[in-house]
């Protein structure tokens, strides 16, 4: 158990008086990739975003219960939310660039947390988190032109170098690929699969497929609860729960 | 008179709709064939054709009636040889006479003769009057009746007529603002003719008298506007100093860190400052501000006088505090969600967010708001007229006595004035450019909002 990256206990979230999530317990290993599966609205996304406090910007949103990632406690009034978000980047489901220049739209992070001391310390970063995010190469030669600019598929992987740039440790991902069409889900997959080697990745997905071939762990999620959680492999062929076999094999969802 | 007749024509537009109705309904029965609409609308159209006539002739009588009695009176009226007269006077004592015979007193005897004629026409147009608008209804009806046959599709032609009722209604404000953009160009041209546009538009003299009296040499009126438009610069450049922080900063608190249970009262509270009349902003800057403003001035050793660009600036800017705050608010508030998610998720904190994210966003926007902002500004009257002083100074001082368009075209219009010198014509050259002016800002600011808006949805 020394390598458990989050570990979440009896976490219950609250809209207003409508409760989201009833007692979600998880354990999630480093340097995997665990994929949450489950039906629209069953709270998966809720989920990922108690990870990086994200609900914190929904006004009527009460989290409660425990999260400790790296031991640390971070549902709590104390927790350092702005050092926690360096700490665990996010992809949206949308790509969603800055209406800014490629360079400024990677450069931004590594900026606000006082991450560089020079020009060229930046451009060293802002140059290996397009690398690392598969993008360098295409867009090498217009770093000057605006993030907005890309295709889709290249805007969502720019929003992966944007993560990446402060050096986080987990990458949380809500949908990733949903806005995509198969070819950038393609080069997406592989990228999460190359990512995998240095962070923690958690990736929310509608498709059964997709979290097939890039999870070593899945869990499902049905009505606000966690139904079964392990390897991906045995989810998806033998799974413990009828909800679960129901919805792999597609009888509901 | 006029009341009657749309006691008149209101009793004519029921009876035509009950008359559709059931005649539709008969003669659907008639054929043995359901109408192709329902009954209500072959009611209507005949109700339209009984009153649309009937309103063109009421609005004809009603313009032409006064003018054509008066002319026929005048062409009879028995002119002595060698008397003068005036035709204003003479056709006010006949009006005079005619509605109220003690005044025939006295009188001779050509002016009783023509109000007696004037009283009588008056009484045939009466009965014609009435006359025409009975017959026009039913001739309406009458044509309208015709048609009411259930292959008719009285609902499309309802439609088509409702559609050009429409079209009448959006055409009225355009031709007013047509026709006020036409009337201030000929009487410009009339100031132009007389004081030379660029003695107007470079001279930095203002001094718009004019002799009173034939051969007064004293006063030679001069014309630049120079002046003006640096006063009304100035007043607009204080007042957005107040203004555009203020506006700015309320509208980041509203949209960002306001819940909504307090933005849902604070900006309603907001726009209630644009709801003040300027009369009340004017005479509290007269009163409250420009006192302290020179009290201000002297503590500084600033010669301040009682009215000031700084009192009127300082207003005006709390009076177009509403205009920026509530649409930098709409703009901020349009910025997407996704965003403030993508920058807070990288661990920005709030402040950064708005500094690096937003408000670059909404830039062109809050912009706009503030070209919307400026030509309020500049178009505002009543503040500057009370609170900033009627001096042409060209000063860049704010603690002086300024003047601004505006001012200008209340001190030019006051008074018994006749349309014939250039000291009133002055009012339509400054407001006309007056009005370039703010056109101008607002095609740009609505060009700006309209491409931000673009790039989002």
């Amino acid at each position: 158990m020394s390598n458990s990256k989050i570990l979440a206990n009896g976490v219950d979230v609250y809209y207003g008086s409508k409760q989201a999530l009833f007692g979600i317990s998880m354990d999630i290993k480093e340097k995997e990739v665990t994929a949450l599966i489950g039906p629209s609205g069953c709270g998966k996304s809720t989920f990922l975003r108690c990870i990086n406090r994200m609900n914190d910007l929904i006004e009527i949103c009460k989290v409660s219960g425990s999260i400790k990632v790296d031991n640390e406690e971070i549902i709590s009034e104390k927790t350092d939310v702005v050092s926690l978000r360096s700490k665990i980047g996010m992809v949206f489901q949308k790509p969603n660039p800055f209406p800014k220049s490629i360079f400024d739209n990677v450069a931004y992070g590594p900026t606000i947390h006082g991450l560089v001391d020079s020009k060229n310390e930046l451009e060293e970063i802002v140059h290996s988190s397009l690398k690392k995010a598969g993008l360098f190469d295409e867009v090498k030669d217009r770093l000057n032109e605006p993030g907005t600019s890309l295709s889709g598929g290249q805007q969502q992987r720019l929003c992966i170098a944007r993560a990446i740039a402060v050096n986080p440790e987990i990458i949380l991902m809500d949908e990733p690929c949903s806005a995509l069409d198969p070819i950038a889900t393609a080069i997406i997959e592989e990228l999460i699969d190359e990512l995998r080697l240095n962070y923690t990745i958690i990736i929310v997905t509608h498709s059964m497929q997709q979290a097939a071939r890039v999870s070593q762990k899945t869990c499902f999620f049905h009505l606000g609860e966690l139904i079964e959680t392990g390897e991906t492999n045995k989810i998806f062929t033998n799974p413990d729960n009828t909800k679960t076999q129901d919805y792999i094999t597609g009888r509901f969802g | 008179m006029f009341f009657w007749s749309l006691v008149l024509i209101a009793v004519g537009i029921f009876s035509s709709f009950i008359y559709g109705r059931s005649r539709i309904k008969l003669n659907s029965k008639k054929q043995g064939t359901k109408s192709k609409s329902l009954p209500n609308y072959y009611a209507q159209y005949v109700l339209m054709w009984c009153l649309f006539p009937a309103l063109i002739v009421y609005f004809s009588w009603a313009i032409f009636q006064e003018q054509i009695i008066q002319n026929i009176v005048i062409s009879n009226f028995e002119f002595i040889e060698g008397a003068v007269y005036n035709e204003g006077l003479l056709l006010a004592e006949i009006r005079n006479v005619a509605n109220n015979p003690s005044f025939a007193d006295g009188k001779s005897i050509e002016i009783i003769n023509a109000a007696s004629h004037y009283s009588s026409l008056r009484q045939i147009s009466q009965i014609s009057f009435y006359t025409s608008i009975i017959i026009i209804m039913l001739l309406g009806a009458l044509y309208a009746s015709q048609k009411l046959k259930p292959e008719f599709h009285a609902q499309h032609t309802i439609e088509k007529y409702i559609q050009y009722i429409l079209i009448f209604c959006s055409s009225v404000a355009i031709f007013t603002t047509i026709g006020i953009v036409f009337s201030l160009i000929f009487e410009s041209l009339r100031f132009f003719a007389e004081v030379s546009i660029f003695e107007f538009l470079f001279s930095t003299e203002w001094y718009p008298f004019i002799p009173i009296r034939e051969g007064q040499t004293a006063a030679e009126g001069s014309f630049g506007a120079v002046p003006i438009f640096a006063g009304t610069f100035l007043v607009m450049v204080v007042a957005m100093c107040v203004a555009v922080p203020l506006g700015l900063l309320t509208a980041i608190y509203l949209a960002e860190y306001a819940s909504q249970r307090v933005r849902k009262i604070v900006k309603p509270l907001l726009e209630i400052l644009a709801g003040i009349p300027t009369i009340v902003y004017g005479f509290f800057a007269f009163v409250s501000v420009a006192p302290f403003v020179k009290a201000f001035g002297q503590s500084i050793g600033i010669d301040a006088s009682p009215t000031s660009a700084l009192a009127a600036g300082m207003v005006m800017g709390v009076m177009i505090i509403p205009f920026i705050s509530s649409l930098s608010d709409d703009v901020i508030n349009s910025v997407p969600q996704s965003l403030r998610e993508a920058s807070l998720g990288i661990g920005a904190n709030k402040a950064e967010t708005i500094k690096k994210v937003i408000l670059p966003a909404a830039l062109p926007g809050i912009v706009g708001a503030f070209l919307l902002a400026i030509s309020r500004a500049i178009g505002e009257t009543m503040i500057v007229v009370v609170a900033a002083g009627t001096a042409p100074n060209l000063t860049g001082n704010p603690f002086e006595n300024v003047t601004t368009v505006t001012v200008q075209i209340v001190v030019a219009l006051i008074g018994d004035q006749e349309f014939d010198n250039p000291r009133t014509l002055s009012a339509f050259a400054l407001g006309l450019v007056l009005f370039v002016i703010t056109l101008l800002l607002n095609i740009i600011a609505l060009q700006i909002v309209k491409r931000y808006r673009e790039r989002y949805e």
